[in-house]
């Protein structure tokens, strides 16, 4: 295989996958969702995973699939608001969730993919958030030390991609992709347009392939909207 | 009576000065876009990465590729820039936004916030908005005076889980201005048919009415 990193399919793509998994799911609310990949994980059935993405989908797209099913055991991000199932299975305490700041997670997965094993950050002194954690006052300011993640599977979309895993994103739809490609041991990354080396501009490059391992072309992408807004 | 929520947005945009870099989080303070001076320009900033937001699409325009923080589908301006979740809020953490200004369920005197959480009954998470509190130079509050059970949401310590401590500098809500001062709240203006003795029967924290306090200009 070497630096060609295709693969056919999210089935294939997701082929490891245990249960009991710690996997990165990339998207801000349902853009930039891997949608090929969690179709793919809802029929593999594999269960107790550990998610880290910053929302839960809703009811019946996205992460809300998995969490329909009872796949997920434990939910990391920072905002569940949009998807009344989680919020249900969080209040029964059916599910684990360890709601973090929105900043902190991208940073957690960034830290990760640059090999800064823990840092700082002054997002949820004083709250809840510090709970269990080591603080330190620097120039008369107090920050909380965070980790960097430590994910088995960063599972990303993107626009483009080339064999080498190289990725563009577009738009609003980069959001926790870029940073969670980074992070992970293993990254998965389904792409609207897979191409050739070569074909990309060495200069718009947002993800170089170094970080990815595996690279499919997905399809029939939904690309849901979640709030269509339109002005008069 | 009071303000109503374009009001209480059309008061806080009178906060934004020319070039400055502004987060509006979801709620009332998305309104503050719609008021946006004449003769300035500001940036938006849309938490999810994006710099330049710009209205909402024309009807048949919209991109699934791009929403704002509250996933409503946007466009953007000339002189935009796209950037992931952790550029965008290294650049929150790094003080380059001018004014956040978000919603809350209580403010207290000395400036603390809870606005993400109330026990058993809506944990919906705290988004970005620890990460703003905690690094915005300028942070304005939007909401309602009182609770929806008539409770004062202006009050001496937070009861809800914190969000940030010390960090908001003035609340609008639908009764007045009121800035956060070593002493506690200093209301600064009151609704036009709102009175004094009204605002300190609904404050439950600390709060001096300034001396010049005058009334609201509001169309």
């Amino acid at each position: 295989m070497g630096l060609n990193k295709c693969v056919k399919n999210a089935e294939e793509a997701i082929h490891d996958i245990q249960d009991g998994a710690t996997i990165m799911l990339g998207g801000f609310g349902l853009c930039g969702i891997p949608e090929n990949s969690i179709t793919a994980l809802v029929a593999k059935g594999v269960k107790n995973l550990t998610c880290i993405s910053n929302n839960a989908g809703v009811d019946d797209f996205g992460i809300g699939l998995m969490l329909q099913t009872k796949q997920v055991k434990k939910m990391i991000s920072s905002y569940v608001g949009e998807n009344a199932e989680f919020e249900r299975q969080l209040l029964s305490g059916e599910l684990e969730v360890e709601l973090i700041p929105q900043g902190t997670l991208a940073t957690r997965c960034l830290m990760a993919g640059y090999g800064i094993p823990f840092f700082p950050t002054p997002a949820g002194v004083g709250t809840e958030v510090a709970d269990g954690k080591d603080t330190v006052v620097r120039n008369g300011k107090t920050y909380l030390i965070e980790d960097a993640f430590d994910a088995e599977f960063a599972i990303v979309k993107a626009w483009k991609g080339d064999t080498y895993g190289n990725l563009i994103f577009k738009d609003t739809a980069r959001n926790f992709n870029a940073p969670m490609a980074m992070a992970g041991k293993t990254t998965i990354a389904e792409v609207e347009h897979l191409v050739n080396i070569g074909e990309l501009n060495p200069n718009e490059i947002h993800v170089p392939g170094i970080y990815v391992h595996r690279i499919f072309e997905g399809s029939n992408y939904e690309k849901r909207i979640e709030q269509l807004t339109v002005r008069n | 009576m009071g303000l109503n929520k374009n009001q209480i947005a059309q008061r806080i945009a009178k906060e934004l000065h020319d070039g400055f870099y502004v987060n509006l989080g979801i709620g009332i303070p998305t309104l503050v876009a719609n008021y946006i001076p004449h003769g300035i320009e500001v940036v938006l900033q849309s938490e999810n990465g994006l710099l330049g937001m710009g209205p909402f699409p024309i009807a048949g325009h919209e991109d699934a590729d791009l929403i704002n923080a509250g996933k409503q589908t946007i466009t953007t301006l000339p002189g935009s820039a796209f950037f992931d979740s952790a550029m965008s809020f290294g650049m929150i953490r790094a003080g380059k936004v001018h004014l956040t200004v978000l919603g809350a369920m209580e403010v207290a005197e000395n400036g603390d916030i809870a606005n993400w959480k109330v026990p058993g009954k809506m944990v919906k998470g705290m988004g970005g908005a620890m990460d703003l509190v905690a690094s915005a130079k300028n942070i304005i509050v939007a909401m309602q005076h009182t609770d929806k059970a008539g409770n004062s949401k202006l009050l001496p310590a937070c009861h809800l889980p914190i969000t940030g401590l010390h960090c908001v500098k003035k609340v609008v809500t639908d009764l007045g201005v009121f800035e956060i001062t070593k002493d506690g709240f200093l209301c600064t203006e009151h609704a036009p048919d709102v009175t004094i003795e009204e605002i300190k029967a609904k404050t439950a924290g600390k709060l001096t009415i300034a001396a010049d306090c005058k009334i609201m200009e509001v169309a």
